[in-house]
């Protein structure tokens, strides 16, 4: 699939994102942590639905929400009320969820706003702010899982929920959206997006403007693009079902499963939470998050083209990359060559961290090393790609490089030691001479023989003439 | 030491720390007393007797060792079975809780037990304190202790007959819709439901968050204000209570009543209207101003006040699934909508279903406007016409029930006839305004309060002008 546009194709994605950053959860003071913990360790009466228990506003969510929503240039609301929305199951303790609401009286945290890709603009419709339900887990799958166990540490840990308008037209867009999102929430520090199930997305497709398709479960943004491609395909093919249906993403089949259709949409009766007072945004608070805001990937991206002279396109691949930009920027302090090591490190480690499907951010690389790297080559001690060679075996095994390597890999560049070389491969290769003697072009196999012989040390050039020389003098 | 009497918190706690009376004297006397009555008035769900005795004891070693014991200083107390105590079984008065024993203690329940009082039991409710009469518990009705064949008024009932019949001087109720002050005038108790947001709610297990309060119980204004007292404040767990209420300053307005004609409307009892009367006629003799007024939106509290509560109470009894705690059903259900329905259909009385039904169907799509959004509206105009009377009033005052007790049985049949009984109630929790009930001069046997509403925060003018009606009755 293609970046063209699908103009038969409209898709909308709903992001769950952890606000893994705080310290405790939304509404109760247990840690927002909730990882490699005992099932049902990490709770208290507020986040397990107690009766009578009541929430109380983690403000350093809302601080953390509040970042995102103006980093997207979003509207923010200067009153914000939380809604409760109702139904029934097993992963939500009082059956209700704490949540906010767009549609008539509600207040979220903010409307509007935007993500620019390449070449398109993707409208954010609304953000907001609340608790994600329990984890529930099943032996197996779940339409064979004799019976479900509910997991309540992750019961009320604070979510922002990141809906946009149905503007992306292609399965690889909603890929690319996703990513720059997920640069822009890294370069905030409010989300560790590696963490299990910290960035979550459910999608919406309709396919030449018929009934509207919601995919759950879609555990990776490479996922996201796959299921909506199986989607495009099957929509196309076989069209909507009537009615609001919702299916299933299954990853290991590669296809997406029927779950329900409905004939209209689930009334979740939503109204005002009143154990909640609306919450009032100041101007002051957003003063305040504005100038504490980070340099986000655009902008960094703008500057990498300025400062180091990169081309857009690498700008644009280091920066959608946060631990990516900041490893090239800690190198290049150490060794200001950016064109050099942009290059390494988007051809080189990138691409090795696609093929093994790994995140940028599990790199244990260090920035000294890329720089001894690139100052060896741009100094002559190694070639280029002895240069990529040894970063890459770095970034593959996580070990340092120690600087005695260059000695050893440096090329064979003194005449005498390559002359030595020529006379060991004529005497062992007679019949080599003898054609190279007979027809010129077969003395690039004799400077193959001789690079072989040097584990390919040897500077081609300098071969090239010693063998010359020497088959000038036999003739 | 059986013959102590348990009508005056004061006089106790003067007894106790002139060393006249042990508190384990005084916890025996009382769940003697509750031992003794309590199988005709059914006034308790749980009795907590060794627990409460356990408490007495470490409380009269402390006093004997000079240590502080705090303003209740022993005093037995009831507590409504929908507030949550740890160890202790809280039930709400319906089925679907039976069993459970909460891991925490409300804030109330924690600041009865810093201020030294004790626990002798939990007291009956309406189902989830939705009813009028405590004819709606799973646990039978409470009856009135002045006349056994009549209702205790609700849904705080029991709680208001424990300190009726003497079993305790003080105890708590829950007051979303007149729950405290409703029992209080049918049993001839004073009872308090505080400004919204004065006392906290944590641990209260709600009905309708957003009319509710818990509130205090005894058999004189005194008490009922020292109370009031030791339960109130803010409380970090409870977003709703206030951290710095606005300071009240006093001024000639303060003796201005107000007393609307449309609380004297139609159903409200003639005999019931001259007792009322007189109450009011007593604040007068006290030098207080009365004027009548009216205040049209009061004919619309009552809808507007039920289909608030019902709303809410939809989805705050949502959480009663039968999965984490209170009544489960055996295994054999692999169907979660058909498990849960079955157990809310077992566990669930015929009123609270009323509610639930009625409640859902309020907020649906489609109906959410013409019913929740125009209560809202209700609401707010309310709450500003109450807030312009008070600019002119320093308190209003009318008849907390239109009729005295009825007799068991006599409205459980008709849902609507007993939602009327609140039509005086209702008001100030809608304003979330604090309201007083205090006895009047009674005709017959059967009791009658006047209630009296003041501005936010002044719960003590509250006190004040009940203290003025309290007295002009024992002159009488
Ligand atoms: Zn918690």
């Amino acid at each position: 699939m293609d970046a063209k546009e699908d103009l038969d194709v409209k898709i909308g994605l709903e992001v769950h994102c952890h606000l893994t950053s705080l310290k405790t959860k939304l509404f109760c003071r247990c840690p927002a942590d909730y990882y490699n913990k005992e099932p049902n360790t990490n709770i208290c009466p507020v986040c397990m639905g107690l009766p009578g228990s009541l929430p109380v506003l983690n403000e350093q969510a809302v601080k953390h929400a509040l970042a995102i929503a103006l980093a997207l240039g979003s509207r923010v609301s200067q009153k914000m009320v939380f809604y409760r929305k109702n139904y029934f199951y097993p992963d939500l303790p009082k059956n209700f969820q704490i949540s906010q609401y767009d549609k008539v009286g509600g207040l979220p945290l903010a409307t509007g706003g935007q993500i620019r890709l390449k070449d398109k603009v993707v409208r954010i419709r609304r953000i907001q702010l609340e608790e994600d339900p329990a984890k529930i887990v099943y032996e197996g799958s779940i339409s064979t899982s004799p019976y479900a166990l509910v997991d309540y540490n992750r019961s009320g840990v604070a979510l922002v929920e990141i809906v946009t308008e149905p503007d992306l037209t292609t399965p690889k867009q909603a890929r690319q959206f996703l990513q720059k999102l997920r640069a822009i929430l890294e370069h905030l520090g409010v989300c560790n997006c590696d963490l299990e199930a910290a960035l979550r997305c459910d999608a919406n497709i309709s396919v030449r403007g018929g009934y509207r398709v919601e995919i759950k479960n879609i555990g990776s943004f490479k996922d996201v693009e796959k299921a909506l491609s199986f989607e495009v395909t099957r929509q196309k093919m076989l069209g909507a079902k009537r009615g609001m249906e919702t299916r299933h993403w299954d990853d290991v089949r590669g296809v997406t499963i029927s779950l329900r259709v409905k004939e209209e949409e689930q009334d979740y009766r939503y109204f005002p939470e009143a154990d909640l007072p609306p919450y009032i945004i100041t101007e002051d608070l957003i003063a305040e998050t504005l100038a504490a805001m980070p340099e986000l990937p655009d902008a960094r991206r703008d500057r990498f083209i300025k400062q180091y002279n990169l081309p857009h396109q690498a700008a644009e691949i280091l920066t959608s990359h946060k631990s990516l930009a900041d490893l090239f920027e800690k190198s290049i302090e150490k060794y200001r060559s950016p064109l050099r090591i942009a290059n390494w490190l988007i051809s080189d480690i990138l691409g090795y961290l696609n093929r093994k499907d790994l995140d940028p951010s599990t790199l244990k690389i260090a920035p000294e090393d890329i720089a001894a790297l690139a100052r060896a080559v741009d100094e002559g001690l190694i070639n280029e790609q002895t240069g990529r060679n040894l970063l890459l075996k770095a970034a593959t095994t996580g070990k340092r490089i120690e600087q005695k390597i260059f000695a050893e890999v440096s090329k064979i560049g003194d005449e005498a030691t390559i002359k030595a070389l020529v006379d060991r491969v004529f005497k062992e290769n007679e019949k080599a001479v003898k054609d190279a003697l007979k027809n010129e072009k077969a003395i690039n196999y004799l400077i193959g023989l001789v690079m072989k012989a040097s584990g390919g040390k040897t500077d081609p050039h300098i071969t090239r003439s010693v063998i010359v020389a020497k088959l000038k003098q036999l003739s | 030491m059986t013959n102590i009497d348990l009508r005056s918190a004061k006089r106790l706690v003067e007894a106790i720390r002139l060393g006249e009376v042990s508190i384990v004297d005084v916890v025996e006397a009382s769940l003697n007393k509750i031992k003794e009555l309590d199988k005709d008035i059914n006034a308790f769900i749980t009795i907590n007797s060794k627990k409460a005795l356990a408490a007495a004891e470490s409380l009269d070693t402390k006093l004997k060792r000079g240590e502080k014991v705090g303003a209740l200083c022993g005093l037995p107390i009831a507590v409504k079975d929908v507030i949550s105590t740890a160890g202790l079984e809280t039930t709400c008065g319906s089925k679907i809780l039976k069993g459970y024993i909460p891991p925490y203690d409300a804030t109330v329940v924690a600041k009865l037990k810093e201020a030294g009082a004790v626990i002798v039991g939990k007291t009956n409710t309406d189902e989830f304190a939705m009813g009028s009469t405590t004819e709606f518990s799973a646990f039978g009705p409470t009856r009135n202790p002045v006349d056994k064949s009549r209702v205790a008024g609700g849904s705080s009932g029991g709680s208001g007959a424990a300190v009726a019949a003497g079993m305790v001087p003080l105890s708590l109720g829950s007051d979303t819709g007149g729950s405290i002050r409703c029992p209080a005038a049918f049993c001839g108790v004073v009872g308090l439901k505080p400004t919204y947001g004065s006392v906290s709610r944590y641990g209260l297990i709600s009905y309708a968050n957003s009319l509710e309060q818990i509130g205090p119980f005894a058999a004189n204004v005194d008490d009922c204000a020292l109370l009031f007292q030791c339960i109130s404040g803010w409380d970090p767990m409870d977003s709703t209570s206030y951290r710095n209420p606005p300071k009240v300053e006093s001024s000639k307005i303060c003796r201005r009543v107000a007393v609307p004609k449309e609380f004297f409307g139609e159903g409200v009892e003639d005999a019931v209207a001259r007792s009322v009367w007189r109450g009011i006629e007593a604040l007068k003799d006290g030098g207080y101003v009365v004027e009548e007024v009216s205040l049209s939106t009061l004919d619309y509290a009552l809808p507007a006040y039920y289909i608030i509560a019902m709303a809410e109470a939809s989805s705050n009894l949502a959480r009663f699934d039968g999965l984490r705690y209170g009544l489960s059903l055996k295994s054999g259900y692999r169907d979660w909508n058909t498990y849960f329905s079955k157990c809310r259909a077992k566990g669930f009385g015929p009123e609270v279903k009323r509610r639930i039904l009625l409640g859902t169907y309020v907020l649906s799509a489609g109906y959410y406007g013409a019913y929740y959004l125009k209560a809202q509206k209700i609401r707010n105009i309310l709450k500003t016409q109450f807030q312009q009377l008070f600019t002119k009033y320093g308190l209003i005052a009318g008849p907390t029930m239109p009729t005295t007790p009825f007799k068991i049985g006599e409205k459980i049949e008709d849902p609507l006839l007993m939602y009327m009984i609140d039509i005086n109630t209702v008001p100030p929790n809608l304003t979330g305004h604090p309201a007083i009930s205090v006895p009047v001069h009674k005709e017959g046997e059967l009791p009658v309060g006047l209630q009296i509403i003041a501005p936010y925060f002044c719960e003590e003018r509250l006190f004040q002008a009940a203290k003025i009606v309290e007295e002009s009755l024992r002159r009488q």
